[in-house]
């Protein structure tokens, strides 16, 4: 959604600017027909109205909410803080559950999106049966993550799955690895499961910011001296900073929203435990502690704000410079 | 967007004053079609069939299930001449949506469970008051009427079947190795101990689904410590930390030797076809575990759970009970009533066994000659029980299960020796959860 808003801004901007162009010449904004006013006014009327009712509006409501002790059923009342006093002292699942979106974070910026940028460099390089793996490396990426939680299912149950077949470590007597059920090594094999898909969705995007790169200036780094890799890190990687940002704002976004493959797998609990997966437990659902939800939910906004700020204030520093 | 100079403003006036008229035309009629559509659909369906129609609510969203309730309605629509019209929404959403269904729009009367789980609505006012129609009621227990009623002491509650839990195992294996049926908790150790060395694992178990294990936890405490205490424990008037509850965990670790490995990465479905395929002996479960087995279904049996305490004995059976409640935003409460009132009768219920027969019928008018032999020791299992209990979700406040037991539970299955932490973690989270109410 955040990634949403400012794009959803952008084309409302460019007609006002249109408008005000003609500063000299009043008399040619009366020529603006009932027709033109009316287009305006839907194009930039509905994404304001859409922005400001889905997330400005619910974000505030999710702030306001997470003060009160709402039970989804009759009045709110306010409470204070007490619903994050609770959260941080006495709600064993929440430090749990931030650990895993920071290492969900941290596999994906540092393996998952790595290993995309290399599938793309070395699939740039045209590569025997260079179409065949960009396929197969991209085919997870249009699988929904839910649809990936059943697939790891097949592959790591403990009994049946293709996993333990291939190891030989199932039947009687012996102790095969709980690759599911076992909270210490179920995270694991999600974060797996999800960096094959991140891995091939960060690929695409670097493929087309590869072709993007002009090859003269390749060609200049070589007439300098300079060897593959210091083409490859002083020229070409920075030469593609709008990629850069972009994937690395996917990066965020996705270890934040992480939530459909552990759904999928247990429902969230057991060692999956996710921020996602506490809200929707609190929130929806017969539960209904909205109050508490909310306020899981905006340490949520709180962690993903702090992160997306702080990411393209670098990005930007950068670019300036 | 730039900041336009004062002269810019007014030029740029007469638009940008009709556009913000034409947004807020545009954002009121966005906000309010829904509304407007949902009154047309509500109005017809309460004035179209000039009172003669009545909606509801179906959470029977699987097959047969289905096919066995619209059975019932069929009969009650053409005894009785009312039109009802059936929503069916899938079992998982409905219950998910519960909160916002009873509080927007809801049917007429609509489905769901027996216990806390019901009276935590009634106590909310979001259900009927249909005691007028209990009192017409006849073959109906007093333990199913006493599931049926509110806090406040009026019934809200029409039962339709119910599904006892017990410990599940096939007949063949068990004359196979000459096992004897344990009645006592020593009994079904040594039985386990007795598999083990026959190559069987003993029990059959899984909670990844996070609350096949709560069967387990209420019948170790009903079996300890009482029906009476379990029911107190579980309406928030007991410390969990009380060494009662501790107790409860230390015996059930006496079992875990003999679970199936990796419980927690397993479905009951998983689980109950190792049952059928005899690698395992014996599973606590529901009778819905029947499903699993197929055309084998006439190999199993049960046993109810062992005794551990005497002084408690095998009293208590857990029974959960679904059936209907009458929503208080109701529109046609007459015929709504009329419908309750046939809900509640054998004839009703025969209807419904008659397409799913892996039920029980609560009335005891229910033509049982249509039963399994599954089907008639269950009626007996829960007949002869001396109170019944619905299910720890059932019995509890769904915030507190959903947020802590299941969690509490897992746990305690991962890390077992920790039971006093665990027991004082619960109490804590209990105690902020009970003190939000109201």
């Amino acid at each position: 959604m955040t990634a949403g808003a400012p794009a959803a801004v952008a084309p409302a901007a460019a007609p006002e600017q249109g408008r005000r162009r003609p500063r000299a010449g009043r008399r040619r904004i009366r020529r603006l027909t009932t027709r033109d006013r009316l287009v305006i006014t839907v194009l930039l009327g509905l994404p304001l109205l859409f922005t400001f009712v889905l997330v400005w509006a619910t974000t505030l409501a999710s702030i306001g909410l997470s003060f009160t002790n709402w039970d989804g059923i009759g009045s709110a009342k306010f409470i204070g803080i007490d619903n994050y006093k609770e959260l941080f002292t006495n709600y064993p699942p929440f430090a749990t559950a931030i650990w895993h979106n920071l290492l969900w974070l941290g596999f994906l910026a540092l393996v998952a999106t790595p290993l995309g940028l290399l599938f793309a460099v070395l699939l740039d390089r045209k590569v025997r049966f260079g179409r065949f793996y960009q396929s197969a490396l991209y085919l997870p990426v249009v699988l929904s993550l839910a649809v990936i939680g059943f697939i790891s299912q097949l592959i790591f149950a403990r009994d049946d799955g293709i996993l333990n077949t291939l190891l030989g470590a199932t039947g009687q007597g012996q102790h095969p690895v709980d690759w599911i059920g076992d909270p210490h090594i179920n995270i694991w094999v999600v974060l797996v499961m999800a960096g094959w898909r991140h891995a091939g969705y960060v690929m695409v995007l670097y493929l087309a910011g590869l072709k993007g790169v002009d090859p003269s200036l390749k060609e200049a780094a070589a007439i300098d001296g300079a060897n593959a890799r210091q083409t490859f890190f002083r020229v070409v990687f920075p030469v593609m900073r709008p990629v850069n940002i972009i994937v690395g704002v996917i990066t965020v976004i996705e270890a934040l929203r992480a939530f459909d493959i552990v759904y999928a797998i247990n429902g969230g609990t057991n060692g999956l435990e996710l921020l996602s997966v506490l809200i929707t437990d609190n929130i929806i659902g017969e539960a209904s502690r909205i109050g508490f939800g909310s306020a899981i939910a905006v340490v949520l906004l709180l962690i993903s704000v702090g992160c997306i700020v702080a990411y393209c204030m670098t990005e930007l520093r950068e670019e300036k410079t | 967007m730039a900041t336009p100079g004062p002269h810019d403003r007014t030029t740029s006036t007469s638009p940008t004053r009709r556009s913000v008229l034409r947004a807020a035309a545009i954002g009121a009629g966005a906000v309010t079609l829904p509304s407007v559509l949902a009154a047309c659909a509500s109005g017809s369906g309460a004035g179209g069939a000039g009172g003669k129609t009545v909606t509801l609510g179906s959470n029977w969203s699987d097959p047969v299930p289905k096919k066995g309730i619209a059975t019932a309605i069929a009969d009650f629509q053409t005894s009785s001449g009312y039109t009802v019209k059936t929503n069916t929404v899938d079992h998982n959403s409905f219950q998910q949506n519960i909160n916002r269904y009873l509080q927007g729009n809801p049917d007429d009367v609509f489905g769901w469970f027996a216990g806390y789980r019901m009276q935590y609505f009634a106590q909310k006012g979001l259900l009927g008051d249909i005691s007028d129609v209990w009192s017409g009621f006849t073959g109906m227990s007093d333990a199913i009427k006493a599931q049926s009623t509110g806090l406040d002491g009026k019934q809200y509650f029409v039962p339709l079947y119910y599904y006892p839990w017990a410990v599940f195992y096939r007949k063949s294996v068990f004359a196979q190795h000459g096992y004897q049926l344990p009645t006592t908790w020593d009994q079904y150790i040594s039985l386990a101990k007795q598999m083990q060395k026959d190559g069987l694992v003993p029990i059959s178990f899984s909670d990844k689904d996070g609350w096949p294990a709560m069967g387990t936890f209420d019948y170790i405490n009903m079996r300890l410590n009482g029906y009476d205490f379990h029911k107190s424990l579980m309406g928030g008037h007991e410390d969990w930390s009380d060494p009662k509850v501790k107790k409860v965990f230390d015996t059930w670790r006496e079992l875990l030797p003999y679970y199936q490995q990796g419980a927690l990465g397993l479905t009951w479905q998983e689980s109950a076809q190792a049952l059928q395929q005899k690698k395992t002996g014996m599973m606590t479960l529901g009778m819905f575990l029947g499903q699993q087995f197929g055309t084998d279904v006439s190999d199993l049996d049960f046993f109810a759970y062992p005794a551990i305490d005497p002084a408690n004995g095998q009293d208590a059976v857990e029974a959960p009970i679904d059936g209907f409640l009458l929503s208080r935003k109701a529109k046609n409460v007459t015929a709504a009533k009329k419908l309750l009132g046939f809900l509640g009768t054998a004839k009703a219920e025969n209807d419904y066994l008659s397409i799913d027969p892996t039920e029980l019928g609560v009335n005891s008018s229910v033509v049982t000659t249509g039963y399994s032999p599954l089907q008639q020791s269950g009626a007996k299992l829960v007949s002869t029980a001396k109170s019944i209990s619905q299910f720890m979700d059932r019995d509890c406040r769904p915030d507190f299960v959903s947020t802590v037991m299941i969690q509490a539970l897992q746990t305690f299955l991962n890390n077992p020796s920790d039971v006093d932490g665990l027991c004082n973690s619960i109490q804590r989270q209990k105690t902020a959860i009970y003190a939000t109410e109201g």
